[in-house]
């Protein structure tokens, strides 16, 4: 019997459950509009620690901490830990799984990470694979700053079409039962490239992935985009989620008032200096978190599809001239009746 | 050539006309603002050098010294990216810019250690500013002997 739905979704025969998630986040995502819902809330980006490498593992650990003491369980109850963040060799999921000391998969999606966390999770615990799933990413302002532009004391100017990177982490703890929201479709996407070549206007790059992707995932599941309460993409930006809404427009899919970005709901863009948004993969994470899931549970929301998408270059293709290809994952989430 | 266009500038078209304007008139009032007012700070204190008596090689030396301390303090005070987020152009070209891309590299990279951090890492970027004004240098001196026959 298969669990495949068209080209590119699956669907879970018994969707897993969200268990618990968490969020730690740094101080200007504090002071932003979804304040008052993250866990925890780090006054400082450095954390006391000897650079922004350590500090952003220590986001990783502490949201990996809080989601499992949550529902009062231990690392040794957890099959499988699935992470990913945004550096080179993704350290920052390396180490934090060392000190997890849970079996680890590492992956790198880019900003998409979280999406491909929630998939290949869900399809292990309905594969029989698991019981209890950890999966998390995290990214840091200065981190991503240091790696793919400048160091972080130059005095650049940022053009209006680049995104600001959250410092944050979010982790989601699935399982195979329980009241929580439930993962009930994923849509893996391809990796799309219209030749964008600028990495400060990443929004622009990545759009084209996030639409192909809904719109399969549309086509596979024959939904609507009103049979969702909210579709919600990671961090195309003010820039890129109206070029996305096009694109689908084209294609004869009318995106409504339902369709919302992270990067654009864990800023106030007239009151912080973010340009066209949020970015980075602890964007989606932290937002789906604390903000999305409860909302879920409060009954607010009953059916969401997340689709955060990536931007799958290094600083060596940028500089090498090469275009940035970019892929989108979706995941459909419901709340039981 | 009537082929049209591909799926891909199609949308790099569609793509630009959505981009946001960036504001090139303010962006190029405040640059010449900052880079003036640095400007002049620095003839302020050349003229006062030179007024002081000093020789006029030694208080140009002495005046690129003394905005090449300022770059870098504020650099390490956390104020010179703030300058530059407003100026631009304006705070990056002149010599405090200099000095600020290398103690902003210096800063950063420290966390490798002073052998493969700070001192591999210290011109990442003002190696590029370093490379081409040599080379610069060099063609038109080379050029100047061809011509005229003196270097």
């Amino acid at each position: 019997m298969s669990k495949r739905l068209g080209q590119q979704t699956v669907a879970f025969a018994q969707p897993p459950v969200i268990l618990s998630t968490a969020s730690v986040v740094g101080p200007e995502e504090g002071r932003g509009p979804l304040g008052q819902y993250f866990d925890v809330v780090k006054q400082d980006r450095l954390l006391g620690q000897k650079s922004w490498e350590l500090a952003e593992k220590l986001l990783c650990e502490e949201a990996c901490d809080v989601a499992i003491k949550k529902v009062g369980k231990t690392p040794g109850e957890v099959d499988f830990f699935l992470a990913g963040d945004l550096l080179n060799q993704i350290i920052t999921a390396n180490f934090s799984a060392q000190t997890l000391g849970v079996p680890f998969l590492g992956l790198f999606g880019a900003c998409s990470t979280l999406a491909e966390g929630l998939a290949l999770g869900a399809m292990l615990l309905d594969g029989g694979f698991a019981s209890c799933v950890l999966t998390a990413c995290a990214s840091h302002h200065d981190t991503a700053e240091r790696q793919y532009r400048y160091p972080t004391e130059l005095g650049v100017q940022r053009p209006p079409t680049s995104q600001w990177t959250v410092t944050g982490a979010g982790a989601v703890l699935l399982g195979l039962a329980g009241p929580g929201p439930r993962l009930t479709h994923a849509t893996v996407g391809k990796v799309i490239s219209m030749g964008l070549k600028d990495p400060s206007d990443l929004g622009s790059a990545m759009a084209p992935a996030a639409a192909e992707t809904i719109w399969q995932h549309l086509q596979d599941t024959g939904r609507l985009p009103s049979d969702y309460d909210l579709i919600a993409t990671g961090d195309l930006g003010a820039v890129g989620h109206p070029i996305c809404a096009r694109l689908l427009k084209e294609r004869g899919v009318a995106m409504g008032e339902n369709f919302v970005d992270c990067g654009l709901l864990i800023y106030d863009r007239n009151r912080q200096r973010v340009d066209a948004g949020g970015s980075g993969c602890g964007c989606s994470a932290v937002v789906f978190a604390s903000y999305l899931v409860p909302r879920m549970v409060a009954g607010e929301i009953r059916r969401l599809l997340l689709v955060p998408t990536g931007a799958l270059f290094s600083p060596t293709s940028w500089k090498q001239g090469l275009e940035i290809p970019a892929v989108a994952h979706a995941v459909a989430v419901e709340m039981p009746a | 050539m009537a082929q049209g266009k591909s799926p891909q500038q199609a949308y790099q078209e569609t793509a630009r006309s959505m981009q946001p304007r960036r504001p090139v008139f303010r962006n190029a009032v405040l640059a010449f603002l900052v880079g003036g007012t640095i400007c002049a700070l620095a003839q302020l204190f050349l003229s006062y050098l030179l007024g002081r008596g000093l020789p006029q090689k030694e208080a140009l030396a002495a005046t690129s010294g003394f905005m090449i301390f300022w770059g870098a303090l504020l650099t390490g005070l956390g104020v010179y990216d703030i300058i530059g987020r407003v100026g631009g152009m304006g705070a990056a070209l002149p010599i405090t810019g200099f000095a600020n891309s290398m103690v902003a590299s210096a800063l950063e990279f420290k966390r490798e250690g002073y052998v493969l951090g700070v001192g591999a890492k210290l011109f990442t970027v003002a190696g590029p500013v370093i490379v081409y004004g040599l080379v610069s240098a060099v063609a038109v001196v080379l050029l100047r002997l061809l011509v005229t026959g003196r270097p």
